[in-house]
């Protein structure tokens, strides 16, 4: 079977996009081929800096024929009938056409079209330049006396020739023939831009692969990837070193190279007194190098790993020297960041976060900082922290950003503020928070536990939600700009895995507050001040008393309302968020979404660690048989409620007479009558003293009462005021369960 | 190797000068001005204005547009106002000099054209480990930007490399490619010097010796001063008033009579969008421009460098019929 072979050799590709290029180029062709009916066994496709390679193998030299029988007029049909099927069907005339006799409908004329299946060759031919000009590139360009001309090529730089040919492996392989924007596909390529430049004819994948070798080039990625891994441990275990890894770093520099040759370039030992996260941010984002450590322990060696493209004829002396020289003078300029930050107090900084715009319906840096300081000592007691260290953490917690070393390497935000905390003699607490409060980021990253880290990353994170819910710019799809969902997420882990205490919307309120001076409402000012002073306190009651005690001064009783609606809207609308993330990570945690679902129903649910005990709870209960069986006369209560209020076109929600079951119902249904009772009781005294198994246990004394009532009790009886009771009761037990959770979310 | 006669002041005996780009900064210049030229380049002289980058001569800016084939290169003074260390930082300058070319319509051979004048500049290809790595080029100020490389000599970025896609605004047709040498930078390297200030300028051996700090340093203490203590915002705030005003004016008064009509000012009013972007510089360097105010003022200049770009398009040089 033949094989196809196509390479597009260009300049210097992104090495960032070659791996999706190369995925690209394999899935547009053989999609391509596919769809045009053509199989094949195997596709791999290749990428280096100057070249796309595919090879299709197993593909048939042609495609499947065709016989097509197309029904025609009857016999003696009008003359327009048969015209109009000759002239579909492509016959000259009817003695082309074969007559078929058919018992029912007497004879017909009958079309037999044949098609040769086509030349894979000429599909090819066909299918590819197409390809080219529309390849999905995510940023491309047009180049040289062609780009006059409008709709010339684009591609991600310069492409410079076309290698295509197809053939079975004992023949020469034929080119495929076409062009795209005057560069035909031929049999020619290049090698290695300094050590073989010389034209390479090639006819095959596998002597193309052998060829390239020969005119030092990898060409597929993984190869390249695992020289450079495998020479660089081997260039540090020589000299007692081990290579930090990196694999985006690896990914990168495989990209850079088509003949990876690792060379090991040395500094000067004084430069390590800048801490090893900067050194190793320096070398890895300007110079692409890896950093090195001392065999069997995390402290950087002065020492580093570079991938040159060359062979060159000294063995590397200059390339390492040249490289060892641009090292040096950006590891001068860390130290030089890291010396003349330490002379600069965190604090003495603050004022330059004042020019710093956040965002620009947000205000700077400076106001979110201290935004951040008062929700931070407002939380600590709630995390156990001290309110202090907590404000004082929060105060300098962005103040790194206007060091010279975050300016050159915005990753190391919160790291470099650490260390200036710790060396201007922060509490370790502190120090350890201006890192921490960025954490966690994302699912897998590690949750601080310092309670002042808590307190700092719950308020850091707090208001930046607060803040973009108020400006409505909330997460759409798969947009989210602002990393909001991670935002969330990181509060619900924080909460959860710290077993915080937090009522959501009481730290929502008062996280709104400076939301509200910032529209900018005179009249909002002793309501935001009350607020930002209490804890806990009742949102509605002091909404009335507030705005009954300011009436008189108020003229525009629309604009207060109508902010207060905005700000309440928009609370309820965070809440909704933080339920469904903590959905997300109690469902990635192996928990029931229906559990959360019927925990989420019941009102006020706002406390994250207790609605997680909760549905613990729920779920080890639902898995007893007292739970399974309770759940199951729940559903039949549930059902008979359904059908009959739908039939009465009313609800039986009032409470059952007691006293009329106690004097002459049957004796199951005076039990149940009196273990609703009791068990209600318990269960909402369990859950007020949050033993939420305690509660469950108490339902589960209704398993027995419930069962025999349905065994023993018909609830349609022929009384009406015997039914309408019998309905009560069974409303009873709806309204007992509800004090658990809504059992009507929960399935099975 | 050559030998030339020393600076008039020295009359007295010829002294020793070794004209090598690896012994001399105004040797690498001169060699790289002779290559170019045998590509057919005009060689021309620096702009005289104040720019913050190469492209910023009309003979990139304004001849990247328009129809018409174009090959340039020349030395130009750059001004980075904010970059300014008081001569204290051995590899940052708020002068220096770029070489930039700048060739319309692209040759299909640029990168190998490239790779040959680092060779001309004694940069051995066998010995050092060149790169093109990924730098998409932008300029928010020239409404412009392209696709291309930093070119890297040993891990040290030494050149940029871009196709200009877009220029004003406009869509460049053909597109252009453009080289920008920093020459300082590639100085150290083929001098071997680690500390700008030492580079050899003249060639000279010996007391001839003219290095780069005797020519620049003092001007890089006193600018550095000026750029960031003492420029005078007042009077900088009322020339980019009037830079932007003047540009529009020359505009008007220069805009064709009629539909077919050519524009007769377009490179004038290029100097006040010119003036404009540095003042903007220095008035960023002292810190007075906050950080919206900041996106506001490149629109500014944008704007009137669309408007520019609009009017070389109806000139001749633009390709106007």
């Amino acid at each position: 079977m033949p094989d196809l072979l196509l390479e597009l050799r260009s300049e210097e590709i992104p090495a960032r996009m070659q791996r999706r290029a190369a995925e690209d180029l394999r899935k547009l062709v053989t999609d391509a081929l596919v769809e045009r009916g053509f199989l094949y066994e195997g596709a791999k496709a290749f990428s280096t800096p100057r070249r796309l390679a595919l090879h299709v193998a197993g593909l048939p030299p042609r495609g499947k024929d065709v016989r097509e029988e197309r029904k025609g007029p009857r016999v003696g049909a009008p003359e327009g009938a048969v015209q109009g099927f000759l002239k579909s069907a492509g016959l000259a005339s009817l003695d082309q056409a074969t007559i078929v006799t058919d018992p029912k409908k007497g004879e017909f004329y009958v079309a037999v079209i044949e098609r040769p299946g086509r030349d894979t060759l000429d599909v090819l031919a066909e299918t590819l330049p197409a390809i080219i000009k529309s390849f999905p590139w995510p940023k491309s360009m047009r180049w040289g006396a062609a780009s006059a001309q409008p709709g010339s090529l684009r591609w991600v730089r310069p492409l410079q020739s076309i290698v295509a040919t197809f053939g079975p492996e004992t023949e020469t392989p034929e080119v495929v023939p076409f062009s795209v924007d005057g560069i035909a596909a031929g049999t020619t390529t290049y090698g290695h831009r300094f050590l073989a430049p010389e034209a390479i004819e090639v006819r095959r994948f596998d002597d193309y692969v052998q060829a390239l070798e020969r005119a030092n080039v990898v060409l597929d990625p993984e190869r390249r990837k695992d020289i450079i891994l495998h020479d660089a441990r081997d260039l540090a275990f020589a000299r007692g070193l081990e290579l930090v890894e990196d694999e985006g770093l690896l990914d990168e520099v495989a990209g850079l190279v088509e003949w990876p040759v690792v060379l090991l370039g040395t500094f000067d030992p004084s430069f390590l007194d800048i801490p090893a996260e900067a050194i190793r941010a320096t070398i890895r984002a300007n110079q692409k190098c890896f950093v090195l450590r001392e065999s069997g322990s995390d402290t950087l060696a002065p020492a580093f790993i570079l991938v040159s493209n060359l062979v060159a004829s000294d063995g590397g002396i200059a390339i390492t020297g040249g490289n060892e020289r641009v090292v040096r003078a950006r590891l001068s300029d860390a130290k030089f960041f890291w010396e003349t930050d330490k002379a600069i107090r965190l604090e003495d900084r603050l004022p330059k976060l004042d020019s710093i715009v956040f965002h620009e319906k947000l205000g700077t840096q400076g106001e979110r900082v201290q935004r951040i300081a008062a929700l931070a000592r407002e939380l600590a007691p709630l995390v156990g922290a001290d309110p202090d260290l907590a404000e004082r953490a929060a105060r300098l917690a962005k103040a790194d950003l206007v060091t010279e070393m975050v300016g050159e390497f915005p990753e190391l935000q919160g790291l470099m503020g650490r260390k200036y905390a710790a060396l201007q003699g922060e509490h370790p607490s502190v120090a350890a928070a201006v890192e921490e409060h960025y954490k966690p980021v994302g699912p897998s990253d590690r949750v601080p536990t310092d309670p002042v880290s808590v307190a700092v990353a719950l308020a850091d994170k707090l208001d930046t939600l607060v803040g973009f819910w108020a400006i409505e710019e909330k997460p759409t799809g798969s947009k989210d700009p602002y990393a909001l969902r991670r935002a969330a997420l990181g509060v619900v882990r924080l909460a959860l895995e710290n077993e915080c205490r937090i009522n959501l919307i009481s730290i929502l309120r008062l996280a709104s507050v400076p939301q509200i001076h910032r529209m900018g409402l005179k009249f909002f000012t002793p309501l935001a001040d009350a607020l930002s002073t209490l804890k806990n306190f009742d949102f509605e009651s002091f909404k009335s008393g507030f705005l009954k005690n300011v009436y008189d001064d108020v003229n525009d009783e629309v604009a207060r309302a109508s902010a207060f609606s905005r700000i309440n809207d928009s609370i309820t609308s965070l809440l909704i968020f933080f339920a469904d993330r903590l959905k997300v990570y109690l469902r990635d945690q192996g928990a029931r979404h229906d559990l959360i679902d019927a925990v989420f129903a019941l009102p006020g649910q706002d406390d994250l660690l207790m609605v997680v005990r909760r549905v613990e709870a729920l779920g080890q209960f639902l898995e007893t048989d007292d739970g399974k069986n309770l759940l199951a006369g729940y559903k039949r209560a549930a059902n008979i409620l359904r059908i009959e209020e739908k039939k009465d076109g009313r609800s039986y929600e009032a409470e059952p007479d007691r006293a009329a079951i106690a004097a002459s119902g049957e004796p199951e249904e005076q039990a149940l009558s009196e273990a609703l009772v009791a068990a209600r009781a318990s269960a909402s005294a369990a859950v007020a003293a949050e033993d939420f198994s305690g509660a469950m246990r108490a339902l589960s004394t209704l398993r027995a009462p419930v069962d025999a009532f349905f065994d023993k009790v018909i609830v349609n009886a022929d009384d009406p005021a015997l039914r309408e009771n019998r309905l009560a009761l069974l409303n009873a037990l709806r309204a007992a369960t509800r004090e658990v959770a809504d059992f009507s979310k929960i399935e099975g | 190797m050559s030998s030339a006669h020393a600076l008039p002041s020295d009359r007295a005996s010829p002294s020793a000068v070794d004209l090598a780009p690896k012994t001399s900064f105004q040797g690498l210049i001169l060699t790289l001005q002779n290559f170019w030229a045998a590509q057919g380049c005009v060689i021309l002289q620096p702009y005289d204005m104040e720019v913050g980058a190469g492209t910023f001569h009309p003979a990139t800016t304004l001849r990247a547009l328009g129809p018409k084939p174009w090959k340039a290169a020349y030395v130009q003074p750059s001004r980075r106002p904010k970059d300014g260390r008081y001569g204290e930082n051995p590899n940052r300058l708020q002068h220096y000099y770029q070489f930039q070319v700048i060739l319309k319509p692209n040759p299909p051979n640029l990168q190998e054209l490239y790779l040959a004048s680092l060779d001309a500049i004694g940069v051995d290809l066998k010995l050092h480990d060149i790169r093109f790595v990924e730098d998409d080029w932008e300029s928010p100020t020239l409404g412009a930007w392209g696709l291309g490389w930093e070119c890297w000599c040993d891990g040290m970025e030494v050149s940029q490399f871009t196709y200009f896609q877009q220029v004003a605004g406009f869509e460049c047709a053909p597109v252009a490619g453009e080289l920008t040498y920093g020459l300082e930078r590639l100085a150290m390297y083929v001098q071997g010097v680690e500390n700008v200030y030492d580079l050899n300028f003249n060639g000279g051996i010996g007391a001839d010796k003219v290095t780069y700090g005797d020519v620049f340093l003092q001007a890089e203490q006193e600018y550095s001063r000026h750029n960031f203590e003492a420029a005078d915002t007042a009077m900088l705030f009322r020339q980019f008033t009037d830079a932007e005003k003047a540009c529009r004016t020359y505009l008007d008064a220069g805009a064709p009579e009629g539909e077919s009509g050519r524009h007769r000012m377009a490179q004038p009013a290029y100097d006040q969008c010119i003036k404009a972007s540095h003042v903007f510089n220095l008035l960023d360097a002292r810190g007075v421009i906050s950080v919206t105010e900041r996106q506001s003022y490149i629109l500014r200049v944008r704007e009137l460098a669309k408007a520019c770009g609009a009017a070389w398009l109806k000139t001749e040089g633009g390709g106007a019929s």
